[in-house]
């Protein structure tokens, strides 16, 4: 049966693993390289590397650091951070990324995600959707929550599916770094109204918080970092406790 | 030496890292001619099957291909690299396939596609099953059910994941991201 999949993610900045909280108050927490290496070793299902200073400076991904973290990686890896072309997508795959995550670009220019499906095929695009609840509902936001988008989390994941993404990496801002757990509503609805997986993304504080996640959504996956980074759950023990309430993960 | 043929759009760094681990020589492909000394050929799959189809006919790999599978070269195809052995896919029907084996592949039917993420793998043997990754969109369908080597279930039924005939090997997930099982299936396949 195809399980629930534990996503550590790498939020580099500077080549340099950092963590902070709802965007803010960056600190480092490692090296990009030894950390996947780890992570893989102790059970996770991919692994995420977002180069969070690309987007703002308007570069692509530091594509060394991409062959680096891939040559010694057997699992999926995901690439994404400021990546805007068809051509910046075709290095960080020949760099070793399996999957590209497009944030901004995809908002800015809708048919890149077709271009990129048409491309690479649908199973390697993945749509990264940052929202934010507002008082009209879950609006999506860009630039590391810096700006707001008039535009519904939903209606903007529906599109970028008909357009080409194969997965949805959904954050939610709010719950994002605060560890206070995942928000089921938006994440469940986004899972049900869209043909293809959903990541979720922000809040995980506890190994409770993956289980509830499961228990209460259809989100294919859970993606999260501090839990990981300051070694209070490893991808294996995490996983042996959600197995042992009931959900099929990959042993 | 293992071949690894480069049409192009697939990831074939993954293929390569993997191969690389296990301490296998390899070299990649792209023309026509690059194959023939090569002991074992590794197809491996990211993309779309209309312009991979086209890139192996373009540079006459196709054909090559075609030959050394008749002449008992062992070759792996692997996700879309599977899917290549087959006669057509539904994805790109105005391109044929290289038609080593019998059938073609079409959309997933499911309530989600791509079928992304680690399933069982049951092997038609009977051995032990164990967890592979996936990430495709259409699924290979075969009325010759002697390819079947292994299936995965899919939404509640089973969907081919593996087939075999003489030489020829195709692996629907990815053993180069399928950790050390996945390393293990391949370094079978290198020094079998």
């Amino acid at each position: 049966m195809l399980t629930r999949r534990i996503i550590p993610c790498l939020d580099v900045r500077d080549g340099l693993v950092v963590k902070g909280v709802q965007f803010q108050g960056l600190r480092t927490v490692g090296d990009p390289v030894e950390l996947a290496q780890r992570y893989a070793a102790d059970g996770a299902d991919e692994l995420c590397l977002l180069d969070v200073s690309a987007s703002i400076e308007g570069r692509p991904p530091l594509l060394e650091l991409v062959s680096r973290v891939a040559e010694k990686l057997f699992i999926p890896f995901t690439v994404g951070g400021g990546l805007r072309s068809v051509q910046q997508a075709r290095e960080a795959l020949r760099s070793g990324a399996d999957k590209v995550a497009l944030n901004s670009a995809a908002l800015a220019r809708p048919q890149l995600l077709r271009e990129l499906a048409s491309e690479f095929g649908t199973q390697c695009i993945v749509l990264s959707i940052d929202t934010k609840k507002m008082t009209n509902g879950y609006l999506v936001t860009t630039h590391s929550a810096g700006r707001t988008v008039a535009r519904e989390a939903l209606d903007w994941a529906q599109e970028a599916v008909s357009l080409g993404a194969g997965e949805i990496l959904l954050n939610v801002i709010d719950s994002d770094g605060v560890r206070s757990g995942f928000s089921h509503g938006i994440t469940d609805r986004i899972a049900r109204n869209v043909t293809v997986p959903v990541i979720a993304s922000g809040g995980a504080g506890s190994a409770r918080h993956f289980a509830d996640l499961f228990y209460s959504t259809a989100a294919s996956a859970a993606l999260a970092a501090s839990i990981f980074h300051d070694g209070s759950w490893t991808p294996d023990r995490l996983k042996s406790m959600l197995a042992d309430r009931g959900i099929e993960v990959r042993p | 030496m293992i071949g690894i043929v480069d049409y192009g759009a697939g990831n074939l760094l993954s293929v390569a890292n993997a191969l690389r681990r296990l301490d296998l020589p390899f070299t990649t492909c792209e023309q026509a001619g690059s194959l023939e000394s090569c002991s074992r050929i590794i197809l491996p799959g990211v993309g779309h099957f209309g312009a991979a189809a086209r890139q192996l006919q373009k540079t006459g790999m196709a054909a090559e291909l075609v030959r050394l599978a008749d002449g008992g070269r062992p070759i792996i195809g692997i996700c879309l690299g599977m899917q290549l052995l087959f006669e057509s896919s539904d994805e790109d029907i105005s391109v044929p396939g290289l038609a080593l084996m019998r059938g073609g592949s079409r959309r997933l039917d499911g309530e989600t596609v791509p079928h992304m993420g680690w399933n069982t793998l049951r092997w038609a043997d009977g051995s032990d099953p164990s967890y592979v990754y996936f990430a495709h969109s259409y699924e290979v369908r075969s009325d010759d059910a002697a390819l079947i080597a292994a299936t995965a279930p899919y939404e509640g039924r089973p969907m081919v994941a593996a087939v075999q005939r003489g030489a020829i090997t195709g692996m629907q997930f990815h053993p180069e991201k399928s950790g050390n099982y996945g390393l293990e299936l391949l370094r079978r396949f290198a020094t079998c």
